[in-house]
């Protein structure tokens, strides 16, 4: 789960990192107010979950509380990469002398946090680590012990911060890491942490991302999910415990486990089709969660076949097929399904689907043909 | 021979009077697993299975009455952590996690301490381990493999299904099946599983089913071209997978232009491996050998 700019900053100013002054607006006559409120140059910035909202137009500088008010009405109207903007956070303008990345994330290579800084701040840091990766410094962080000053010292180093600063780049780096460790994230980055004209080291952008399986242990965190931010079909499965992530393709698929729901993607863009999701049903899935993923597919209106691919080991196959035919009898699809139903109580889940009027295949491969020629034959009438 | 587990484990399950634990403690009862004790704080004492097994409070007091020298664990995310530490302070030598969603650093965490044991950790979110006609530990259905040649390793469960059902269907067996797990961290990774089936007699051929996210299959690349001289088959899954969408497995992300399943895919082919373009294919690769 991402959190929003305003979101992120709130966190680390929490564990003492310095942010601009500044407060969220969800309109414009609130925009006004805030910016009265700071009464000097503010920066009115998007809070979209996705990056790019700077080339979008979605930071923009105001002089006055009234211009500030123009900008937000603007920027409230936007759409940034199909996402509709509903809220501006507006800042003090602060301008920066030096612009510095600096982020923790879990090394998964390590087993281990990394704490990453580079001199190259303020843009894309994975287009810096492939253009100049000798300009990104990354120092490997005990899971037991947690960041040392010596470790952020060496970074400070290592990036060229004049001396000066040290002492407030090692007080910000243990801020981030202790909200990184707090808040179970998986990145937590200041980008770019800055040098103000004014001399001091300030966190201009954040961004946090936080770990879905540690959000029990945040209820306060979890509350901050944007519901607006998702595709409604991903909320919905959120709500059934399934996995469900949108795509562009034509083929709707259901199948129970990760890595089977991927290679059954696979399967039928190698045979010339797209999927037109991924959705895993999980691991021993009730008839109701069955029914709630395949309500999902089939009203999606891109769908114009549906690959159901269950292979029971801890699922069993009747269970499925008591959950696929009250989505079928509420339904009513228009568009075939075709289904490939194997392992545990198979044949009590087959003699039940019997009944319905579905195609059932016996292998995935067979499943993934014949759901394509299907896809390309609806294109065709 | 096999891998891991063989006639001399002796299992404890912990979560054992679960709805998990319960279900599959039966099924590996019937396939043949030898299970001498299970644990549920509160509920030592008590006899589950007909009668059969054991149950104790602690990992500890199972261990040192039941000689148990393996561990398969089932109980919730939110106390699977602590089961592990338990299973590692007890000093089992193997530990087996099946539980889902343990939060990663948390996991960082328990990893650390598990591998300054002598023990080993298999999982977490992984589905276990099968030596066909032996021992099974977990939750693979152990009516779609027959004992043979062919060592397995996986970071999916039901992908190794779809995969041994197939092998199965040629009348290819296996010798071990090793499910590492789909999180970004685990305890034990294809490196560590591919030199045991390097030195294992019984395995001729091994399987290696990955996926986006990490690097862990790259590193296994590597492993396979240097210290290899047994043929290795692949599968990776994800090949269509968009990047910065997380596709069910925690792990199982592409970020910051790392994960790919091509880089993976291209990675395996250098060092030798034999890709498959899809799961039922790694069955004809073997069968045609």
């Amino acid at each position: 789960m991402k959190l929003h700019e305003y979101q992120s900053k709130a966190l680390f100013a929490e564990h003492g990192v310095p942010i601009p002054r500044g407060a969220v607006a969800s309109s414009a006559s609130e925009a006004i107010v805030v910016a009265q409120d700071l009464g000097i140059r503010v920066v009115v910035k998007a809070q979209v979950l996705v990056g790019g909202r700077g080339k979008a137009g979605g930071v923009r500088l105001a002089d006055t509380p009234k211009e500030a008010g123009e900008l937000a009405a603007r920027i409230l109207a936007m759409k940034i990469k199909n996402l509709p903007v509903r809220k501006v956070l507006v800042d003090e303008a602060v301008e920066p002398i030096t612009e510095i990345y600096l982020g923790v994330t879990n090394d998964r290579s390590a087993n281990r946090p990394v704490l990453i800084a580079s001199a190259e701040g303020g843009v894309d840091i994975e287009d810096v680590a492939h253009t100049d990766p000798e300009k990104i410094v990354r120092i490997s962080i005990h899971p037991l012990l947690g960041l040392q000053e010596f470790q952020a010292r060496y970074l400070a180093s290592a990036i060229e911060l004049p001396r000066d600063y040290w002492r407030d780049f090692i007080r910000i780096s243990r801020g981030l890491f202790e909200a990184y460790v707090d808040s179970d994230a998986t990145l937590a980055e200041i980008n770019p942490l800055v040098i103000t004209k004014n001399d001091r080291l300030m966190a201009l952008d954040g961004k946090v991302v936080l770990d879905d399986n540690a959000l029990f242990l945040h209820p306060d965190l979890a509350e901050m999910r944007d519901i607006d931010e998702e595709v409604p079909a991903e909320r919905d499965a959120r709500k059934y415990g399934l996995s469900y992530v949108k795509l562009q393709g034509t083929i709707g698929c259901m199948v129970n486990g990760a890595g089977l729901a991927m290679a059954s993607m696979d399967v039928i863009k190698l045979m010339g089709g797209e999927p037109a999701n991924f959705l895993d049903i999980g691991g021993g899935a009730s008839a109701e969660k069955v029914t709630a993923g395949l309500r999902i597919i089939l009203t999606d209106p891109n769908v114009k076949v549906v690959l159901i691919n269950v292979f029971g080991g801890i699922t069993l196959a009747d269970e499925v097929a008591r959950g696929i035919l009250p989505a079928i009898a509420d339904e009513k699809p228009k568009v075939p399904l075709v289904v490939r139903l194997v392992g545990t109580n198979e044949e009590e889940g087959q003699r039940l689907l019997a009944k319905a009027k579905m195609i059932t295949v016996s292998t995935l491969e067979e499943a993934a043909q014949l759901s394509v020629d299907l896809a390309k034959k609806g294109n065709v009438e | 021979m096999s891998i891991f587990i063989d006639k001399s484990t002796r299992l404890v399950v912990q979560g054992i009077t679960g709805r998990e634990g319960f279900f599959h403690s039966a099924q590996m009862l019937e396939y043949g697993t030898n299970i001498v004790a299970g644990v549920t704080p509160g509920k030592g004492g008590e006899w589950v299975l007909e009668g059969k097994v054991p149950v104790f409070d602690t990992v500890k007091l199972a261990v040192e009455t039941t000689g148990a020298n393996c561990s398969v664990i089932f109980v919730p995310a939110k106390f699977a952590a602590d089961a592990i530490l338990e299973a590692a302070d007890a000093e089992v030598p193997l530990i087996v996690c099946i539980t889902e969603g343990i939060p990663v650093q948390r996991m960082m965490k328990v990893q650390h301490f598990v591998r300054q044991r002598d023990v080993t950790l298999i999982g977490p979110n992984c589905p276990g381990l099968l030596t066909p006609g032996i021992s099974k530990v977990g939750i693979i259905p152990g009516t779609i493999a027959k004992s043979g040649n062919v060592g397995i390793v996986s970071r999916s469960g039901t992908l190794t299904y779809e995969v041994l059902y197939a092998l199965k269907l040629k009348g290819k067996g296996v010798s071990t099946c090793v499910g590492i797990g789909g999180d970004p961290v685990n305890g034990t990774d294809f490196v560590d599983v591919l030199g045991m089936f390097e030195d294992d007699p019984q395995t001729e051929i091994v399987v290696l089913i990955g996926e986006i996210g990490g690097s862990d299959e790259e590193r296994a690349a590597e492993f396979i071209g240097d210290h290899m001289t047994k043929p290795v088959v692949g599968f990776i899954a994800g090949i269509t997978a968009p990047p910065g969408k997380r596709m069910g497995h925690a792990g199982a992300i592409v970020e910051g232009g790392t994960g790919l399943a091509s880089d993976k895919i291209t990675a395996l082919r250098k060092a030798g491996v034999r890709v498959a373009d899809w799961p039922g294919q790694i069955a004809e690769l073997i069968a045609s050998k």
